[in-house]
């Protein structure tokens, strides 16, 4: 008898994945799955960062101090670093139920709320909790049919439940939750720096040389200049704002998504019972608290099954019927308002004008 | 109640799945990851109150232990961002280890606690720590029809009914 050897690709769990994610490196890199702003991003940085060094960078450390291109490298290392680990990590995706679960917990809710008649919309499904003696709602995701755990909330534009969602950024091309705020935190914090040091170095730059040949001259010598220092301008007003924001909503221990919804603001609502009550301790809950790992799994080898064709994925096809939202802006005003929350029956609901990067949840 | 002795690999040969539960998260404290020690009421016949709740406070425990927010893991973050993070390519973090520790933890109990009890722990790392999922088997050999796919509350004290009669 002949033995046929077969040798197949081994499936990994990601290429199951449900939801609107990409991913690369063999399930090692998990994004959205927009990602032209996020290569505008980094064009950006690094074409700045390049003409910076190429340039000006040259003539300062020469002129004034070696350490100017050391500092400057630095900074550009740590906010590429925090960049890619933002962009390329899983924000906290809660993997969805899977048949079993999802069916006991079906019956659960029937068992409290009695059935619903065909045909009709089921009412949201609300489980009540206590969160250090304030009551806190947990709403029902319809499409990963779990209760979502406190502070998580559903990205319309990727498809899954993220923990403790913070927002879906565009610039970075990821949600920002639970498992990468404190890098997106980072991120910003260095890119602020790092803007403001280039900035900086630009003007010192232009007016050394200007008192030796002339205003004109240096900007023709060094026309890079001209589009460095309009980039950091642009930049800093963005950036150096949200960077202000990000740094408000660690001290108080509130994420981008209930800062818009006024989850904790009001006066008929409850305070945030997450704050520890003092800044000190909530920055450093946010940013040098313990990391938990990924519970997705990507890179782990689905079963075959006995027939040995490969299971059915269990978990819900994403549709692709929901038109992305628009990318958006990242400017900042000092009037921004936080928009209430979107009615159930949005899909999707519109980008709030003026906090940036936001992309507010579909409400199930 | 069953008082067969099977270990974990003859429980899956011999046994076919009669029903799961599934021991949900406990929310009073806030988002930390702790499940509720609530006795469900399946298990009733399967196993002891006692032995179910040592178990699942247990596991509290070391996730408890795992998020724990004081000097360690600060000296932890800070050091990792101090080297750009760089340092998570070759250490694992504080929670991975805990992590080890609770799935070497559920192994234990398995063989020695719920496999002689017809059930089955699964890690809730698997169930994106969502859930802790116990799965209830009835016995092929035991039990003269096998009670899967009823209901859950139903088809488990009807399994229990049905296994001890056919004793």
């Amino acid at each position: 008898m002949s033995v046929m050897v077969v040798r197949k690709k081994v499936t990994r769990k990601w290429e199951k994945l449900p939801g609107r994610n990409t991913f690369c490196c063999d399930g090692r890199v998990m994004m959205a799955r927009q990602k032209g702003i996020f290569y505008l991003t980094l064009f950006l940085i690094l074409g700045t960062c390049t003409l910076f060094f190429a340039f000006e960078c040259r003539y300062l450390a020469v002129q004034l101090s070696p350490a100017i291109p050391v500092f400057a490298a630095m900074l550009f290392l740590f906010s590429m670093a925090t960049l890619l680990r933002t962009s390329f990590s899983d924000p906290g995706v809660i993997p969805r139920a899977l048949p079993d679960e999802a069916a006991f917990i079906e019956m659960e809710i029937e068992a409290t709320n009695g059935a619903v008649p065909q045909g009709q919309r089921p009412p949201p499904r609300i489980k009540n909790f206590q969160i250090n003696n304030q009551i806190v709602k947990l709403k029902y995701c319809y499409t990963c049919k779990i209760f979502r755990p406190p502070r998580a909330s559903h990205c319309s534009i990727c498809d899954n439940c993220v923990e403790r969602f913070d927002h879906h950024c565009p610039w970075v091309g990821n949600c920002v939750g639970k498992r990468n705020y404190r890098y997106f935190y980072l991120f910003i914090l260095s890119l602020s720096l790092l803007t403001i040091y280039v900035f900086a170095f630009n003007i010192v730059y232009v007016a050394l040389k200007s008192l030796k040949i002339g205003f004109l001259e240096t900007l023709k010598e060094t026309p890079g200049t001209v589009l460095e220092v309009l980039i950091c301008f642009f930049t800093l007003w963005s950036v150096v704002g949200l960077t202000g924001f990000h740094t408000f909503l660690v001290a108080l221990n509130q994420t981008t998504n209930e800062d818009i919804k006024g989850s904790w603001t009001g006066k008929n609502r409850v305070q945030n019972p997450y704050s520890h009550g003092n800044i000190v301790k909530n920055c450093c809950e946010v940013l040098c608290g313990p990391l938990p790992p990924s519970v997705l799994d990507r890179r782990g080898i689905l079963p075959l099954e006995e027939n040995g064709s490969r299971p059915p994925s269990t978990q819900e096809t994403s549709s692709s019927l929901l038109p992305q939202s628009p990318a958006s802006t990242e400017h900042m005003n000092s009037n921004e308002m936080p928009e209430d929350s979107t009615t159930p029956e949005e899909m999707p609901p519109p980008e709030p004008p003026e906090p940036p990067q936001e992309a507010t949840e579909a409400e199930k | 109640m069953a008082t067969e002795v099977h270990n974990l690999q003859e429980l899956r040969r011999s046994a076919s799945l009669a029903t799961k539960v599934f021991i949900q998260r406990d929310y009073s404290d806030g988002t930390t990851c702790q499940f509720q020690t609530k006795f469900p009421p399946e298990l009733d016949s399967r196993i002891e109150r006692q032995l179910f709740e040592e178990t699942v406070k247990t596991l509290n425990g070391f996730y408890a232990e795992a998020e724990k927010i004081g000097g360690s893991s600060y000296l932890e973050g800070c050091l990792a961002c101090a080297t750009a993070y760089f340092i998570f390519l070759c250490m694992e973090t504080h929670y991975e280890k805990v992590l080890k520790k609770i799935s070497r933890y559920i192994q234990e109990q398995n063989e020695k606690v719920f496999a002689p009890r017809g059930l089955l722990l699964t890690d809730p790392v698997e169930r994106g720590m969502r859930v802790i999922e116990i799965s209830i088997y009835e016995d092929r050999c035991s039990s003269g029809s096998s009670s899967s796919g009823s209901s859950s509350g139903s088809g488990s004290s009807s399994a229990g009914g049905g296994g001890a009669g056919a004793r």
